[in-house]
């Protein structure tokens, strides 16, 4: 305080010695520079600023969460949180400024650009969370049509589908473009009478099957798991011919259901080479779907802040914790 | 009057005649050559130009640390700009100086906003600055919106830096202003989507890169108007002062500045508006502040917390709006009367309130309660579970009905008109609207539209600027509607304009992700939904611009045309809207901009096409080349419309001046 007051010019000064001057008549209360400022740990130096990136999904989000907590509480870590958009993310691998990506979904270009090519990322192992993609109907459909769940019949439902946007045929919605889709080839190539209407945001597409089974009309669209949402109206994932490897090795020609994606942590090769604790922390960091979903229940559906889902999981799940500290040197 | 309407008549009617006639060829040729040449290409097909532009980005990319223009030009901007930029926020949002809060808390905050409204506005600014300040807080999110003040307030005062001197400069100079002319167009409508990324390439993550995008779209207002203002100043006036023999200099600082102060203001203004427009946006590159409240609660579709965050960016974008207006008006009146009774008296009060300011900050630097917002009274919980109760009742009540609106509108009016002009050959497309150019603008203008249009065929995308275009007029002749009637009304009736009047401003600065989750449940993933939303957005704008020309047509005019007998529904239609014609061409002028800038937010909704095509080269790598077309593509459509409407409003201009 003293500091800051010498740092003032005469009159400034003066100013704020006279309404100090005036305000001493009433108690004023608890003063800043008593006031913590925040807690400094010993492990603290050791692990400096973590950089962590988050991307714009819940299930990420809960990710993020739990790894952002321990970091900070358990290591000591400076946890810097970054809302990026995942190619901006894989940018800041190059530029320094980001050192962990916690859920990615494939990205086989940005993978070559920034993890063979320039070699300033790596692969830091599976998250443990299983991505799945596909075609998905709100369960009241599959309820009164259980064959809708089968693609060759498809068709003789296209009619139930047509909206004012897919021009007389059955609309498959689409989402975000972000996202890893086929779907355009796929309605050519198993020559369905369908068109692909792009969404365009998640929000839209989650939203559009809430509406759906809300009021009972009839809907198909693109959709994925992990997804908060599914836990609110569990969605039915309609069977396209089975995945074989390789049969989606001609994005044009591809005629069969999506791939699992085994869900994996990206880390800049600065950080992976760093010794921090937070990298070992990221590398042992592995949980199931349903530990995923429950946790962005907390924050989607309960409203709590990332935060608090994170200490309410932690408290409750000691176990799995401990292994991902394994090696940090805190227990 | 029948003199007027009759001449008029004369010159019209045969130019509707050949649009006419142009129309029914279209019409033919679409019957004839429906389906060839439409030029359509697949979501996810490229063309040779989107993979050049592909690699151009690539090898920036693979630049960025070792070419020397970044690590000493850009890299020197960024750090410069970060300075700046974390020095605002230490002073009011981020805990700074080994302080675990800012500077200056909350109670400063509050009393220096509330003095500087009153000095250099009013005392009623004053009031609803300090109002609309606190309220910020109470809706629990001080911090969140001191976070989006200072981000905008660094955007700000480099636009001005930047923007002042340039248009000053395009003010002076006619060669300058024609070279400036299609850089601010671009600037103002290339999609922020479309340069995003390869901005965090060059001024990486940080405030920098937020910064700058926000400075861009920003910073054309303020440039425009100065030099609007100085080309405003009579030439008898600087005739006079220079034959008084002031030098160039002296003309400048003592002649066209004074006299351009309030124009620069309004153009601060417009700067302001736009700066906090971007707040959302920015967040996308992690810029904190409100914007980062709403997209994160949309990821849960949490409509109430997303409101509560936009309700806030509205409450500082018309706190800021109206004590820039007053500021700008306070400006003119001291100029005409420097030296007024109230001047005299208000400098002692002014004295006083300076004294209580200090002690304000002073307490907010030194005190928790002054510097943190206390908790209670909480009005951020009510009015989130408000605004969700409300929402899902309109959409359980009304989704139903909106939703066959939407189907019966679509199906009878926009598929129709869409089909017309993306399954058109593209030459026919072109060939009209050439044709069209000429008969309601010029020539000039006509040739200007064959540049965009061939431009437009380049990018690869005609199909897709033909489906945006579509939805463009569409949603244009809706917010022309609205903003006739409404200007009107608004424009006959003072009671009328203040009822309206906040609601357009906050229909005007509540960011569109707030509103799309409810659109989506009322009009469906659809083309509708984009049009609702660009109607929200743009009609403000027009309703107000008319209002404006409605209440601006002489009283004595409008007395004269009630003595002789006219109904209010012939002075409407015979008196205040003739009469107006230019303010409503460039009311539709600026509707039309406003609507093509939601292009991109139609994307995120179902509309597809160039929107779409934008968000996607934002979201994937392998996309960018795509997406920076659909950009251009968006650009073309921007200066086609805007040359046509300008030259046809100057075309009413010469027709409404024939008049007198």
């Amino acid at each position: 305080m003293n500091r800051l007051l010498t740092k003032m010019s005469t009159p400034t000064r003066t100013v704020a010695v006279l309404a100090a001057v005036s305000l001493s008549l009433s108690a004023c209360g608890a003063k800043v520079s008593d006031a913590a400022t925040g807690g400094a740990k010993g492990s603290a130096a050791k692990c400096g600023t973590f950089n962590l990136a988050v991307n714009a999904w819940v299930g990420y989000a809960a990710n993020a969460a739990v790894v952002a907590y321990l970091a900070h509480n358990k290591l000591g870590c400076t946890v810097k949180l970054q809302n990026l958009d995942e190619q901006i993310s894989w940018q800041g691998f190059a530029s320094g400024q980001v050192d962990a990506v916690l859920e990615n979904w494939g990205h086989a270009d940005l993978a070559k650009k920034y993890i063979t090519e320039q070699k300033v990322a790596q692969d830091a192992g599976p998250t443990g969370n299983i991505g799945k993609i596909g075609w998905y109907v709100p369960p009241f459909l599959a309820k009164a049509h259980p064959d809708i769940l089968a693609w060759k019949n498809l068709d003789k439902y296209a009619a139930l589908f047509k909206t004012s946007e897919s021009g007389g045929k059955g609309q498959l919605l689409d989402g975000d473009p972000g996202f890893v889709t086929n779907d355009a080839a796929l309605v050519k190539n198993l020559k369905l009478n369908y068109k692909v209407v792009y969404s365009g945001s998640e929000a839209a597409l989650i939203q559009s099957f809430r509406q759906a089974e809300q009021s009972k009309k009839p809907l198909i669209g693109y959709f994925y798991e992990p997804q908060w949402f599914t836990a609110e109206v569990p969605l039915k994932k309609v069977n396209l011919p089975a995945y074989t490897l390789g049969c989606d090795a001609d994005v044009a020609k591809v005629a069969c259901d999506y791939p699992l994606y085994n869900l994996n942590k990206v880390v800049s090769t600065k950080f992976a080479t760093s010794g921090s604790p937070a990298f070992t922390l990221v590398k042992n960091f592995r949980w199931t779907n349903a530990d995923q979903n429950l946790v962005a229940k907390y924050i989607a559906k309960d409203k709590m802040s990332p935060d608090q889902a994170a200490k309410k999981w932690i408290d409750a799940n000691p176990d799995k914790v401990k292994a991902w500290l394994a090696g940090t040197g805190v227990s | 009057m029948t003199a007027i309407a009759r001449a008029s008549l004369r010159i019209r009617l045969p130019r509707w005649g050949v649009a006419l006639l142009v129309v029914l060829c279209w019409l033919i040729g679409y019957a004839a050559f429906h389906g060839r040449d439409t030029m359509a290409l697949a979501q996810a097909d490229l063309t040779p130009l989107h993979d050049r532009l592909n690699s151009l980005n690539d090898a920036v990319g693979a630049q960025r640390s070792s070419n020397p223009l970044f690590l000493y030009f850009f890299d020197q901007i960024r750090g410069a700009i970060n300075v700046l930029a974390t020095f605002i926020q230490s002073l009011i949002s981020q805990p700074a100086f080994g302080r675990p809060v800012p500077v200056i808390g909350w109670l400063g905050v509050v009393a220096v906003a509330t003095f500087a409204s009153w000095a250099f506005g009013n005392i009623k600014v004053a009031v609803l600055a300090a109002v609309g300040f606190t309220v910020l807080g109470m809706q629990g999110l001080w911090t969140e919106s001191m976070d989006t003040l200072a981000l905008t307030t660094t955007a700000v005062l480099l636009s001005l830096m930047i923007g002042i001197p340039l248009g000053i400069w395009a003010g002076l100079s006619d060669r300058v202003n024609a070279v400036m002319t299609p850089f601010l167009d671009f600037m103002q409508t290339m999609p922020t989507f479309v340069y995003l990324a390869p901005l965090t390439l060059v001024f990486l993550i940080g405030p920098a890169s937020a910064t700058i995008a926000t400075l861009i779209y920003a910073a054309p207002p303020v440039i425009r108007i100065t030099t609007h203002g100085i080309r405003g100043v009579p030439r008898e006036t600087l005739e006079a002062a220079e034959s008084m023999g002031s030098t160039r200099f002296q003309l400048l600082t003592k002649v066209m500045l004074p006299m351009t102060k309030r124009t620069i203001v309004i153009g601060i203004n417009q700067t302001i508006m736009a700066a906090l427009s971007m707040v959302t946006i920015a967040a996308l590159i992690d810029a904190p502040g409100l914007g980062q409240v709403v997209l994160t609660a949309l990821q849960s579709l949490d409509v109430g917390t997303a409101f509560n965050a936009g309700l806030s960016i509205v409450i500082l974008a018309i706190v800021l709006d109206r004590v820039t207006t007053a500021a700008s008006v306070r400006g003119e009146l001291a100029r005409r009367k420097p030296t007024s009774r109230s001047h005299r008296l208000r400098r002692p009060a002014l004295v006083v309130g300076a004294a209580a300011t200090a002690a304000c900050l002073y307490m907010s630097n030194t005190y928790l309660w002054a510097a943190q917002f206390p908790a209670n009274p909480d009005l951020g919980g009510p009015i989130r579970r408000t605004a969700d109760a409300l929402a899902s009742w309109v959409q359980l009540n009304f989704s139903g009905a909106t939703n066959s609106f939407k189907d019966r509108l679509t199906n009878g009016a926009l598929n129709p008109f869409q089909s017309l002009l993306t399954d058109s050959p593209w030459w026919l497309v072109c060939a009209v609207i050439v044709a069209l150019a000429v008969i309601v603008g010029s020539r000039r203008a006509a040739v200007g539209a064959a540049i965009c249009l061939a431009l437009l065929v380049a990018t690869g995308l005609w199909a897709d600027a033909m489906s945006t275009l579509a939805a463009t007029l569409v949603a244009t002749v809706v917010v022309m509607a609205l903003g006739l009637v409404l200007g009107v009304l608004m424009g006959r009736s003072r009671r009328a304009d203040r009822l309206i009047r906040p609601t357009l401003d906050a229909a005007q600065t509540m960011p569109a992700f707030v509103y799309l989750v409810p659109f989506v449940a009322l009009f469906a993933a659809s083309r509708f939904t984009a049009i609702v939303a660009a109607v929200v957005f743009a009609a403000p704008v027009t309703t107000k611009i008319i209002a404006d020309g409605i209440a601006g047509v002489p009283a004595e005019t409008i007395e004269a045309a009630a003595a002789a007998g006219s109904s209010p529904w012939q002075i409407i239609t015979k008196v205040q809207l003739p009469m107006s014609l230019r303010t409503i061409a460039l009311a539709t002028n600026q509707g039309l901009i406003y609507v093509l800038s939601m292009v991109v937010v139609g994307g995120l909704v179902g509309a597809g096409a160039l929107g779409y095509d934008v968000v996607a080269g934002f979201r994937q790598n392998s996309l960018f080349g795509k997406g920076l077309a659909a950009g251009l593509a968006i650009v073309m459509l921007g200066i086609l419309l805007d040359r046509v409407t300008q030259s046809a409003a100057g075309r009413g201009d010469v027709t409404s001046h024939g008049h007198h």
